[in-house]
Formats: structure tokens, C-alpha cells, sequence
């Protein structure tokens, strides 16, 4: 009996050992990810700081601190260099190192790991729509599109088209898209959300074409997914498909990752753009809930504030996104052609609307896309 | 479900009776099919993952392979191993004691038990622990409230990689310790010998390779694991990527030559558990012999 | 699982490994699929049905079911050629082939998936072949059979292997004394042995076939209706907020799975005891 005892106390004590080793990986995490779990940056509870270090002068902020923005697909190379020239501005500013962990996916998928409980400092996603889903359940404050300028969104976008060398099937504008025998890549609408532009701005195109008799539209948008072979579940997985898989005539994508495809690709690949388009307003937010909780809402917030710098703006159109700023804007002007945009705002009656009539269950989308199989 | 990798297979190399094999065509037209077969369906893609990872030559891989990024799911991928390894270890061992050393009602049901893991899809294995300590979830609310994070962090990972891998030590070891019988031990014991004594002295001498032979593939598993791990790693890179989940990132990021480098690194690893396996397999056959 | 009839055995420690097997098996698999059952049981049963019986998930079973079908059919095939050639016959590299067999199972699913994609692709080694013919690999059903394929390449050859080796001569023997040819030997004799492993070999690549994320994610064009694996789904459904529904579909899988493995472990001790008594 003795022996059954002691090799139980063993087991449970390897058993602990287990435990405590995998919840001691988790507090590493969160320590890492910040100083002090409460947010009172004392110098005391920040990780042993190291007594080496050059700028010794008693700042009462942690010696280095982690943010974790989670974005959506085409932006990855835009955060590498953003947060690289962030980390510089930030270490020059306060004499704090920052660290900048990205996570990227579909804009619906990240925005429903985020409640699921990914800690993330700031979101940048590809709409509003899934920051609101954030808000709705209490992440962040309800207003938070005021928080920053132009409606949160330091850069915008639109959709065009990205086809083959030479454009052998001659695709100018949306209704070349219908015909028959052009294949036409595009994500999921109800994971990514580029793609979910992508559909508002063909459905816009041909509620215009047809005078607003959406049965008319509705047939469009039904020939428009018989022409799609793959239906990817982020904006990068379509973009691979078409570039690297050589899949389907015509890409319907993000002028920045058109543009970037473009460019780790070279000739292979023309850039079309249609005669409408829809101006695509990527947000950005700060949620509250978690920067509060690990106390990190000041560098979370001048993180999001430097996307509107020059130095930001310039990073942005770089990486093929709209400036905001107007002396960034003219500098690049010759990149980004003029072209007519619809917005959703004005012509889909804000996300929640366009979102509840096309994209939730039993929406348009779900009606074209089943029926149209 | 194990079960397919579980036989010990000794391969003769004695020549069969000329009345008991086919005619020498037959014979040799059955060996190309199963070499043509094999080549495609195997050697092809490692070959592919190889040429790939080299494209761009040495310098290009090793580069990819020193990205921190690439260093910090190796570390990952290592941490999550050293826990749920060692963990299902124990279990195995525990399991396959009870279960063979005693008779008890419902063996059948706890067997079936043991091997559900097998039989469920990876996704599931991930799904479950996103609904127990996701934000959303059962638990989710008081981790929250005690600032503790399962999902999206490295227990979540330890925990499907746990699930995933949970029966293979004890699969292995079940038929061999049943086929072993308890007369060595109860002679130990008749003897005098007590329980931990007896179980180091006595079982383990007879386990230990199948024993091993388990741990291998657990591991290998444990590294490799992709499905299960995707659903609770949020995917941030540098933190809680594994190295299948890096070689997606790169594969998604136009990066393909560094994502087959990864994915060589992961080849590798599976190359040297099947070395490693098959020096078991070795012992096993002659200890099995020997008795 | 309480030991009521336990036999008297004179060694030690049933109470601590059956206490600890027990609790572990319930923190690491029972409870957390508990907690699958129980946030399914928030759907009313009609909701529920509704929604593991809708078009796209239906699809999605056929698409699962009969890819894994079909893959499970040619590791049948191939596999008992395979297995036929490694114990009987004699040859050069014989040793690495039989090594070979088990990589799929070591080799981390998504290098298989990246692995594949960039060969059946039709820019690929062999996609570029098939590709002029007409035949497409990659991002079709074809490409997910292919995936699956490889994952279940040692299932079959495992299973085959062990009782073809333990199989006695005799029998062939007086089959061939009394003139029966070769062929007629392998069906009359042979081949009726063969069949529980067989059908266990099948059924294992079938079972591991219908719930593989890994590899296919990377191969199939990931399609609603047409090239949609059952997992896939679950997954699209998680990533659209859609937990009641991912989780009442992960249900059905989950229940697919758990009756291939009564049937797999019925087989196989079957087939055990067999080799035992033969």
C-alpha cells in the first residue's frame, strides 16, 4: 500500500510538473506580450531589466514592450516595413523597445479569433464590419471609427483586375467577367474581406448597368460565381492560386496586392481597371479591452497615429496602398489611377446593412452562390 | 487505428519454393508495379520538397532556416514536443499496466476509448479546446478573469498536440505487454519485490524497445501535427507559429523556397524516426526470438 | 469502467493506473469532446438537422466520403501488391521500399500538401503531363483522392504484411500438388485470408482519409460544393462565427469516425484471433 501511495504522490506530483510547466510557457507569453498585467507600468514588475542598458534614466515605462496586431491578408508586407520604421520612431521617441507581432488571415477569420480571445493590441482589418463585431461584444467602444481621422482608415483602396500577359481574353470591365469561358478568382465573401468588396463592387457595377432591378443584378452576380474554379478563404490564398497556380483568367483582388503580385512577378501579369470600382476604406482600431488589461494602450495608440505621419502615409503608397495624406498622395499620384468609386456609405448604406443583406445567412450571396451550382 | 504501424514486420530473404511463386514475369512485373507505385506516391514529393528547398541554392536555404521567425517555431515546435511527449508517455505506460496486467469489465470500451483520438478528424481536436477556453467558450470568461491564456498560446498548442498524439504509446505498448503475460512480474513479486522495483526491474527490460518504438512516432506526430494546431494558434508569427503552421505562412508570402526549406528541416526529422524505427524493429524481432 | 470483477492478482498498482489512465483520458479526450456534444445540444434538433443536412454540407460529405472511398480502393490495390512484393519476393533496395512505406505516416501532413500541390499543379512535374490532356490534378477532386492516397499508403500495407508472413505454405503446397495453377492457388487459397486485412487496411485509410486537413487544404481548390472536404467546412464555418454549426457538423464526423473504429477494432480482433488459432 505504501508503495501505491508514494508512486501516486510521484504521478501527481509529474502530472504538476506538466501543468505548471505549460501554464509557465503561458505567463511567459502574457509577460512578454506585457509589463504588468494591470497596466501600472512599474519599473519593479517589468522582466528583471537588465542594469546594462545605456539609457539608464528612470523612465517609469518597462524597457521594452510587445504589441499584437492582427490584420487581414495583403498587408503582411506593409507591417514588416511599418513596424520596422514604428520600432525606430518609437525607441528615438520614448527610448522604449517595441516589439510588433502580426498576425494575418481572412478579415472575418481574424477578427472571429480575436473574440475568441487573441489578444490583440490593435486590429487592422479590411473593413468595419468585423471591428463592429468586435465592438459588439464589448472589445472596444461602440464609436470607435471616431477615434482616429477619415473614419479610422489611414489608407484606402479599391479593386481591380490582375490578367494574364496581353490580356488574352480581353477583359476590360466587370461584364467582360460573365462571359462564358473566362474563369475569374476571387475569395470567399464569407471569410475574407477583400472579397466581400470584390462583390459589392460587381454588384454595384451591375445594379448600375441594370437600373437598380436587382433580379437583373442577381442573375448577374449568379453568372459572375459560375465563372469562379476556386474559392479560396483569404485574399493571399487567391492571389497564390492565380499567380503561382496559374488558375483562372482574371483575379479580382486588392489594387495593393495586384500591385505587388505585379512586382514579385514582373511582366507575367497586367493590371486592368474597370470602369467602377469601389473606394475599399481598411480600418484600424485599438481594442480597448486588451490594451487596458496589459497596459498598453499608449504605444497601441501612437502605433495606429504614426500610420497617418508622412513617414507612415509614405510606407503605405509604397506598399500600393492610398495615401491619405495629401502631399503623400500627389507624390504618388502617377501610381494610383483616377477612377470612379463607389462607397459604402453612400451606395450600400453603411457595413451593417450591406452585410446583413448580402453576406449573413440566407443573404444574396448565399442565394446566387448555392443556386448558381 | 495504430494498428497499421504497429507490426513488427521481419523481411526474409530466403527465395521461395520455384512451385510456390509465380512465373519469373509475373514476378517481375509485380515488383515494377509496387516500385512505380511507391515512386510516385512517395519518393516523388520528397524528391519535389527537396528541389525545391535548393532552388535557390545553400546559402538561400540556410538563410531560410536562420529567419528568427524559423528559429522561434523550431523552438515552438520543440517546447510542445518535450511536454506532450513525455506526458502521453506516462499515460501510455499507465494504461497499458492496467490494462494488461488486471481483468476488468469494460477493457473493450476503454480500448476504443483510447483510440478515438485516432479516428478523430485533427480539426475536431482543435475545435473542442477553442469551445472549452476560447473568449466564447465554457471556461473562456474565468481564464480571462485569472489572466490566463489557453487558446492562441502554448498550452492550447500542448493540448491539441496531447490530444492528437494520445494514443500512440499506449497502442504500442498494449499487444506487446498483453502478449508478454503477468509471470514475470507475479514471479517478482512472489519474490518479495514491490511495485515501482518490480515494474523498473522486471517490465520495463521487456518493454523498453516498444517502448521507444512508441515515443518515436509520438514525437514525430507531436512535430508534424497541422490541422488540430491551426485551429488554436492565432497564427502570430514568432510566437505561437509551429513549424507546419511557418511553412504555410511562407507558402502563403510568394516565399516558396524558404517554406521547402522549412519543410525539408520537417523531412528530415521524419526520415531519422523511420531510421530510428527501424533499428527498433531490429531489437524487437530479436528479443521476440529470443523468448 | 469500475473493476468489479477484478482478479485476484498479486501485483500491484491497478487502482493507481486505472485511477490515473482514467483521469487523463477524461481531461485530454472525454471531456473536451463532451464540451463538442454539449454546445451542439444548443440547436434544437430540427435546427440541428438543418443544418448537418444543408446542401453545401451534404456536398461536402460526398466530397469527404468518396474521395476517401476511392483513395482507400487504390491503397487496396496497390497496397496488397506492395505488401505481396516485400514478403515474398526477392530484390535490391528491398529494405529502404519497406521503409519507404511508413513515411507518409512520419512526414508532417502540410509538406505533403506543398509537396503535392507543387507536382499535380498544372504547372507542376506531372500536372504539366496531365495537363494537356485534359486532366486536371490540383484543386479538383482528383488532387484531394491523390492527397489521400499517400496518407493512406501504410494502412493497407501494415495491415496485409504481418498475415501474409504468417500465412503457412502448407496450404499452397497441396493446392499446387493437386495441380491448381498459381492463379487459382491465390483466390481459392490466398486471397480468403486476405480479405479481414484488407477490409481493416481499408477501413483505416478510409477513416484517417475523411477527417485529413493537412494535405488536402493545400491541394483541393477548396470549392463549396464541388472540391469542400468535410474538416474544410467545419473550419469555414468556425472562421464565419458560425460555433453551433461548425460544432453540430464536427458531431456528424465525429460519429462517422467513432463507427468506422468499432468496425476497425471488431475486424482486427478478428483477424487476430485467426492468426492465432491458424
Amino acid at each position: 500500500m505504501k508503495v501505491i501511495k508514494s508512486s501516486r504522490l510521484l504521478l501527481v506530483a509529474a502530472l504538476a510538473v506538466g501543468v505548471l510547466s505549460a501554464c509557465g510557457s503561458n505567463g511567459n507569453n502574457s509577460s512578454n506580450g506585457s509589463a504588468s498585467p494591470d497596466g501600472s507600468p512599474s519599473p519593479s514588475s517589468s522582466a528583471s531589466s537588465s542594469p546594462s542598458a545605456s539609457a539608464s534614466e528612470p523612465t517609469k515605462k518597462p524597457e521594452s514592450v510587445e504589441l499584437l496586431n492582427v490584420s487581414y491578408d495583403p498587408t503582411r508586407e506593409l507591417y514588416v516595413a511599418f513596424n520596422k520604421s514604428f520600432a525606430d520612431y518609437w525607441k528615438k521617441e520614448t527610448g522604449q523597445t517595441v516589439k510588433i507581432n502580426q498576425s494575418h488571415g481572412g478579415s472575418g477569420a481574424q477578427s472571429r479569433k480575436v473574440l475568441d480571445g487573441l489578444e490583440a493590441d490593435v486590429v487592422t482589418l479590411a473593413l468595419a464590419y468585423d471591428i463592429d463585431a468586435l465592438a459588439e461584444k464589448g472589445l472596444l467602444k461602440t464609436d470607435w471609427q471616431k477615434s482616429f481621422e477619415s473614419n479610422s482608415s489611414p489608407y484606402t483602396s479599391t479593386i481591380v483586375f490582375l490578367v494574364r500577359k496581353g490580356n488574352p481574353k480581353g477583359i476590360k470591365d466587370w461584364n467582360d467577367l460573365i462571359k462564358d469561358g473566362v474563369q475569374v478568382i476571387t475569395p470567399n465573401p464569407k471569410t475574407s474581406g477583400g472579397a466581400r468588396w470584390n462583390y459589392l463592387a460587381a454588384w454595384g457595377y451591375a445594379s448600375k448597368q441594370d437600373g437598380g432591378d436587382e433580379a437583373k443584378t442577381k442573375e448577374f452576380m449568379k453568372k459572375l460565381f459560375n465563372n469562379v474554379p476556386v474559392l479560396d478563404s483569404g485574399a493571399r490564398g487567391a492571389t497564390t492560386t492565380f499567380v503561382e497556380r496559374k488558375i483562372g483568367d482574371v483575379l479580382l483582388a486588392w489594387e495593393n496586392e495586384a500591385y505587388l503580385a505585379k512586382k514579385e512577378y514582373g511582366d507575367d501579369f497586367e493590371i486592368v481597371t474597370p470602369s467602377l470600382s469601389i473606394l475599399a476604406e481598411p480600418p484600424v482600431a485599438v481594442v480597448d479591452k486588451v490594451v487596458d488589461k496589459k497596459g498598453t494602450r499608449e504605444v497601441a495608440e501612437a502605433y495606429l497615429k504614426y500610420l497617418y505621419t508622412p513617414e507612415g502615409q509614405e510606407i503605405a503608397a509604397q506598399n500600393f496602398y492610398r495615401p491619405r495624406l495629401q502631399e503623400v498622395a500627389d507624390k504618388y499620384k502617377d501610381q494610383f489611377p483616377q477612377l470612379n468609386l463607389l462607397t459604402i456609405d453612400q451606395d450600400f448604406g453603411g457595413w451593417k446593412e450591406a452585410q446583413q443583406k448580402h453576406f449573413a445567412d440566407g443573404g444574396t450571396f448565399d442565394e446566387i452562390y448555392t443556386k448558381g451550382s | 487505428m495504430a494498428g497499421a504501424v504497429t507490426t513488427v514486420t521481419t523481411l526474409s530473404n530466403e527465395a521461395r519454393p520455384k512451385h510456390l511463386t509465380e512465373p519469373r514475369p509475373v514476378r517481375y512485373l509485380l515488383i515494377a508495379v509496387a516500385l512505380l507505385f511507391i515512386g510516385i506516391v512517395v519518393v516523388l514529393p520528397m524528391l519535389t520538397v527537396l528541389l525545391e528547398a535548393f532552388r535557390k541554392g545553400w546559402s538561400a536555404y540556410i538563410e531560410a532556416l536562420k529567419d528568427p521567425d524559423a528559429m522561434a517555431a523550431l523552438r515552438l515546435t520543440l517546447i510542445t514536443a518535450l511536454i506532450a511527449v513525455p506526458l502521453n508517455t506516462i499515460f501510455g505506460v499507465a494504461a497499458a499496466w492496467a490494462i494488461t496486467k488486471f481483468k476488468f469489465r469494460g477493457k473493450n470500451l476503454l480500448v476504443t476509448l483510447i483510440d478515438l483520438p485516432f479516428a478523430v478528424s485533427p480539426v475536431i481536436s482543435g475545435l473542442v479546446y477553442i469551445l472549452l477556453f476560447g473568449a466564447q467558450g465554457f471556461f473562456g470568461p474565468w481564464l480571462m478573469d485569472h489572466d490566463m491564456k489557453i487558446v492562441f498560446a502554448t498550452p492550447g498548442i500542448v493540448l491539441a498536440t496531447m490530444f492528437v498524439t494520445f494514443p500512440f504509446v499506449a497502442r504500442e505498448l498494449l499487444p506487446l505487454m498483453e502478449a508478454q503475460g503477468v509471470q514475470d512480474e507475479e514471479a517478482a513479486v512472489s519474490l518479495g519485490s514491490k511495485g515501482w522495483r518490480t515494474f523498473f526491474k522486471v517490465t520495463l527490460p521487456n518493454i523498453k524497445w516498444g517502448l521507444l518504438y512508441g515515443i518515436i512516432l509520438c514525437n514525430a506526430r507531436a512535430m508534424g501535427e497541422f490541422g488540430a494546431v491551426s485551429v488554436v494558434s492565432g497564427h502570430i508569427r514568432g510566437e505561437t507559429n509551429t513549424l507546419p503552421l511557418h511553412i504555410e505562412i511562407l507558402y502563403n508570402e510568394y516565399q516558396y523556397t524558404s517554406s521547402f526549406a522549412v519543410a525539408s528541416l520537417l523531412m528530415l526529422l521524419a526520415i531519422i524516426t523511420l531510421v530510428i524505427k527501424g533499428l527498433i524493429e531490429g531489437k524487437l524481432a530479436r528479443s521476440r526470438h529470443g523468448q | 469502467m469500475a473493476a468489479n470483477r477484478k482478479r485476484k492478482s498479486a501485483l500491484p498498482g491497478f487502482r493507481f493506473t486505472m485511477g490515473f489512465t482514467v483521469l487523463y483520458l477524461s481531461l485530454i479526450v472525454l471531456i473536451p469532446l463532451a464540451g463538442l456534444v454539449v454546445k451542439t445540444a444548443g440547436l434544437t434538433l430540427p435546427q440541428f438537422w438543418d443544418t448537418v443536412t444543408s446542401q453545401r454540407v451534404l456536398a461536402s460529405y460526398r466530397v469527404s466520403l468518396l474521395t476517401a472511398f476511392f483513395a482507400a480502393l487504390v491503397n487496396v490495390a496497390f497496397g496488397l501488391i506492395v505488401a505481396w512484393v516485400l514478403v515474398r519476393y526477392r530484390f535490391p533496395g528491398k529494405k529502404i521500399v519497406d521503409g519507404l512505406v511508413d513515411i507518409p505516416f512520419a512526414l508532417p501532413t502540410a509538406v505533403a500538401g506543398i509537396a503535392l500541390t507543387s507536382i499535380y499543379a498544372p504547372n507542376g512535374w506531372i500536372g504539366k503531363l496531365l495537363d494537356p490532356l485534359g486532366i486536371k490534378v490540383a484543386y479538383t477532386p482528383l488532387g484531394i483522392t491523390v492527397a489521400l492516397i499517400f496518407i493512406g499508403v501504410p494502412f493497407v500495407v501494415r495491415t496485409v504484411q504481418p498475415v501474409l508472413q504468417e500465412l503457412e505454405n502448407e496450404m499452397e503446397e497441396s493446392a499446387a500438388l493437386l495441380g491448381a495453377y498459381r492463379w487459382r492457388t491465390f483466390r481459392k487459397v490466398l486471397l480468403p485470408e486476405l480479405v479481414p486485412p484488407l477490409i481493416t487496411g481499408f477501413a483505416l485509410a478510409f477513416a484517417r482519409g475523411i477527417g485529413e486537413y493537412g494535405s488536402v487544404v493545400f491541394i483541393s481548390g477548396n470549392m463549396p460544393l464541388k472540391t469542400e472536404i468535410t474538416p474544410l467546412l467545419i473550419i469555414t464555418k468556425l472562421e464565419q462565427y458560425e460555433y453551433s454549426q461548425a460544432t453540430a457538423i464536427a458531431l456528424v464526423l465525429l460519429l462517422i469516425s467513432f463507427a468506422l473504429l468499432l468496425v476497425i477494432n471488431t475486424l482486427q480482433r478478428w483477424t487476430n484471433r485467426r492468426l492465432r488459432s491458424a
